[in-house]
C-alpha cells in the first residue's frame, strides 16, 4: 500500500481551479520532485497533502490517515508528515533549541531534558551544533532553513514535504541546504519536494512530476523526464529554467 | 424657564459649531506654522536644537491639553495680556497641534530613504535642490494622511475649551442642556455634529492613505 | 512684571495631590483593563464572518473614535439618568473612559493579531500543534510584542485624558488644581503645578514601560 495516495483531487480558489483532477501514489522511501511553472498548482498540491488546504473533491490518504475525510485527525497527520516552507517560518521569539523542542514538549509530551537532547542531536545533524542558543534573526537564511529542517526531523516524521525551500535564499546559501536535504534523502526518508533546482532533482530524486495547468503532465524516473522530456510543455519549461 | 429641546436649539448648536470649526482651523494654521519650526529644529544637524525640540514635544505631549488650557487661561493675564477664553484656547490648541505636527512631519521626512539623498547627490544636485525637488515632495505625500488624521484629534479636542468657558459646540450644549433639562438629546445632537465633521476627516485620511499605497 | 509667583504656598496640599494621583492611576489602570476586555470582544466581532456582529462593531468603533470624550462623558453622566440609569460621578467616569478605550483597544488588538503572519500559524499547525497551542505559544507572544508600544502609549494617553472627568466632580489629580485654587486663589500656580505633575507621571511611566519592554522583549534569555 502506498504511503501517499491521492485520487482525483480538485481544488479551487474562488473561481480559479488550481488542481483539476490530480492522482498520484508515493511508495515508502520514494523521493519525488514536483516541478512546474508558478501557478501550475505544485505548491497547492503539497499543501493539500498536509491538510493546510482543503480540496473540493477527491481523496487523499497519507500513512493510513484519510486527510480529506470530515473530522480527519490533522494533528496526527502533521506529526507524521513534516513540512518545511519557503520562508523558513521559524518562531522569531524562540531560540533554535526551543524552536525544536516546542512541538516535542507540547505534541510528543516529552520531558524538557529529553526534548533538549533530541534538539541537540538534530541541530548537530544539520551542522549547527554551535547555534543551539541563537535566535532566528541571528542566523543567515541558509542556517534558518537548516534549523527548520531540523525542527521537522525532530518529530521523526514518516515522510517530509518541502515547499520550494531554497527559493528565498541567496544563491551562495542554496548549496548548504541542498546538502542537508541529500543527507536526509540518504537515510531513506520518503520525500516530496517542490523545487526549482533541476540538478538537485536529477541527482537526488527517484521520480519527477511535471505539473502543468493544474494537472500532472509528465511523471517518470527523474533522469528520463529531465533529460528526455516527452512533451513540448516540459521542453519549453526546462528551456526556460535552464537557460 | 424650562422648555422643550426644539429646532431653535439645534440651530443654536449648529451656530456654535462655527466656533468649533474656526478654532480648529486657527489651531491648524498656527500649529502648522509652529510645527514646521518644531520639525526643522528636530532634524537639523545641531544637537541643542534637537534637544530643545524634543523637550518641547515631551512637555506638550506629556501633559494634559486641559492643563495647558488652564495654564494659558490663568497665566497670560499675569504677563499683562488681557486674555479671553478664545485667545487662550486658540493659543494653547496651536501649541498643542504644533508638537504633534512637528512629530508627524519629522517622521515623514525621515521615512524618505537616505538612498534618495544619495541618488540626488549622484546627479550633482545641491543640498537645497535635493531637499526641495527630491525629498520634500515625497515626504509631503507620506505626511498628508496622518496630518489629516490628526485634524480629527484637533476637532475633538476643541471640546475641552468648553471647560474654560469658550462657547463652542460642547459649551453650547451645556447651556442648552441647562435650559431644557433634556441633556440626552442635546448631547447626542452635539455628538452627531462632531461625528459628521470627524468622520468626514477620518474617511478623507483613509482615502489619502489608500491612494498613497496604491501609487507605490 | 509685577506678579509675585508663589509656588511654596501650594506645598501644604501635597496630601491632596497624592490622593489625586492615586485616583488618577486607579482610573487609568481600571480603564485600561476594562477597555482591553471590551476591545477584545469588539475586535473578534469586527473580524467575524457574521455581518450581524461585524456591522455593530464597526459602528461602535467609528462612533467613539469620531466624537469627543468629554461629550461621551456628558452623555453617560448627564444623559443616562433621563433613561433611568443614574450613576455616581466615579462610576460614570469609569464607564465613559472604558467605552472610549474599548474602541481604541479594538483597533490596537486587531492590528496586533494581523501583524503575526499567517505562515507562523501554518508552521505551528504543521508541527502538529493544536489551534489553541499555536495561539498560546506562537501567536500570542509575537502579537503582544507587536502591540506593546501602542498599548504603552495608549496608557499614557488615557492617563492624560482622565483629567476631563474632573468636570463632573471626580476628585482625581486634575480636580485638585481647582481645589487648591479655591483655597489659595493662586490659579496659575495651582494649574501649572498639577499640569507638571502629569509630566512627571508620563515620563515615569514611559521609563517604566521601556524597562519592561527591554526586560521582556529585547533581553534574550538563552534558555
Amino acid at each position: 500500500m502506498p504511503l501517499i495516495e491521492i485520487t482525483d483531487i480538485h481544488k479551487r480558489f474562488g473561481a480559479v481551479e488550481v488542481l483539476k483532477g490530480v492522482s498520484l501514489a508515493l511508495e515508502k522511501g520514494e523521493i519525488v520532485a514536483v516541478i512546474g511553472r508558478s501557478g501550475s498548482g505544485k505548491s497547492t498540491l503539497l499543501r493539500c497533502v498536509n491538510g493546510l488546504e482543503k480540496v473540493q473533491s477527491g481523496r487523499i490518504v497519507v500513512d493510513g490517515i484519510h486527510v480529506t475525510a470530515p473530522g480527519a485527525d490533522l494533528n496526527l497527520l502533521r506529526q507524521r508528515a513534516g513540512m518545511v516552507f519557503q520562508s523558513y517560518n521559524l518562531f522569531p521569539h524562540l531560540t533554535v533549541e526551543r524552536n525544536v523542542t516546542l512541538a516535542l514538549k507540547l505534541v510528543r509530551k516529552m520531558e524538557p531534558s529529553a526534548a533538549r537532547e533530541v534538539a541537540r542531536q538534530v541541530v548537530a545533524r544539520v551542522g549547527l551544533a554551535d547555534k543551539l542558543l541563537a535566535y532566528p534573526d541571528e542566523l543567515s537564511g541558509g542556517q534558518q532553513q537548516r534549523v527548520a529542517i531540523a525542527r521537522s526531523l525532530a518529530m521523526q516524521p514518516t515522510l517530509m514535504l518541502f515547499d520550494e525551500i531554497t527559493s528565498a535564499l541567496d544563491p551562495e546559501l542554496v548549496g548548504e541546504v541542498l546538502r542537508v536535504l541529500e543527507g536526509v534523502a540518504g537515510e531513506g526518508m520518503t520525500m516530496m519536494l517542490v523545487t526549482h533546482e533541476m540538478n538537485f532533482a536529477k541527482n537526488v530524486a527517484d521520480r519527477v512530476i511535471f505539473m502543468h495547468e493544474g494537472r500532472i503532465h509528465e511523471d517518470g524516473p527523474a533522469r528520463e523526464i529531465l533529460l528526455e522530456p516527452r512533451t513540448a510543455e516540459l521542453r519549453s519549461f526546462l528551456n526556460a529554467v535552464l537557460h | 424657564m424650562i422648555r422643550e429641546f426644539s429646532e431653535a436649539d439645534i440651530a443654536y448648536l449648529l451656530l456654535a459649531t462655527r466656533w468649533t470649526v474656526l478654532l480648529a482651523l486657527v489651531a491648524m494654521i498656527g500649529g502648522g506654522l509652529l510645527g514646521i519650526v518644531v520639525a526643522v529644529l528636530r532634524v537639523v544637524q545641531f544637537r541643542p536644537a534637537n534637544w530643545l525640540a524634543i523637550g518641547y514635544i515631551n512637555l506638550i505631549q506629556g501633559t494634559p491639553l486641559l492643563g495647558q488650557l488652564f495654564v494659558f487661561f490663568f497665566g497670560l493675564p499675569l504677563f499683562g495680556l488681557s486674555v479671553d477664553a478664545w485667545t487662550a484656547a486658540a493659543l494653547s490648541l496651536s501649541i498643542y497641534a504644533s508638537a504633534f505636527f512637528g512629530e508627524i512631519w519629522r517622521g515623514s521626512l525621515q521615512s524618505v530613504s537616505p538612498r534618495q539623498w544619495e541618488a540626488g547627490a549622484s546627479l550633482g544636485l545641491t543640498y537645497a535642490q535635493r531637499l526641495f525637488y527630491v525629498v520634500l515632495p515625497q515626504a509631503v505625500r507620506i505626511s498628508v494622511a496622518p496630518t489629516v488624521g490628526f485634524l480629527v484629534q484637533l476637532v475633538k479636542n476643541t471640546s475641552l475649551t468648553a471647560l474654560i468657558g469658550f462657547v463652542e459646540l460642547t459649551r453650547a450644549s451645556q447651556i442648552i442642556s441647562g435650559a431644557t433639562f433634556a441633556p440626552l438629546p442635546v448631547y447626542l445632537t452635539a455628538a452627531a455634529i462632531y461625528f459628521v465633521i470627524c468622520f468626514s476627516l477620518s474617511q478623507l485620511s483613509h482615502m489619502l492613505e489608500r491612494r498613497l499605497h496604491a501609487a507605490h | 512684571m509685577s506678579y509675585n509667583f508663589k509656588f511654596g504656598a501650594l506645598l501644604r496640599y501635597q496630601d491632596e495631590i497624592v490622593q489625586g494621583v492615586l485616583l488618577t492611576l486607579q482610573l487609568s489602570i481600571v480603564t485600561m483593563i476594562c477597555g482591553l476586555v471590551i476591545g477584545l470582544v469588539v475586535a473578534m466581532a469586527a473580524g467575524s464572518p457574521l455581518k450581524a456582529l461585524r456591522v455593530p462593531a464597526r459602528i461602535y468603533v467609528e462612533a467613539i473614535r469620531n466624537t469627543p470624550l468629554l461629550v461621551q462623558l456628558f452623555i453617560v453622566f448627564f444623559g443616562f439618568p433621563s433613561i433611568g440609569i443614574r450613576l455616581d460621578a466615579n462610576t460614570a467616569a469609569l464607564i465613559a473612559l472604558s467605552i472610549n478605550m474599548g474602541a481604541y483597544g479594538a483597533e490596537i488588538l486587531r492590528a496586533g493579531f494581523e501583524s503575526v503572519r499567517r505562515s507562523q500559524i501554518e508552521a505551528g499547525r504543521s508541527l502538529g500543534l493544536t489551534a489553541s497551542q499555536t495561539f498560546r505559544h506562537v501567536v500570542m507572544f509575537q502579537a503582544i510584542k507587536a502591540i506593546y508600544p501602542a498599548l504603552a502609549s495608549q496608557f499614557v494617553l488615557i492617563m492624560l485624558a482622565t483629567c476631563v472627568v474632573s468636570s463632573i466632580g471626580v476628585t482625581e489629580l486634575f480636580h485638585q488644581a481647582a481645589f487648591i485654587d479655591s483655597r489659595t486663589y493662586r490659579s496659575f500656580e495651582a494649574y501649572t503645578l498639577i499640569t507638571l505633575s502629569y509630566l512627571v507621571l508620563t515620563l515615569g511611566f514611559r521609563a517604566f514601560f521601556s524597562a519592561v519592554y527591554w526586560a521582556v522583549f529585547v533581553r534574550r534569555p538563552r534558555r
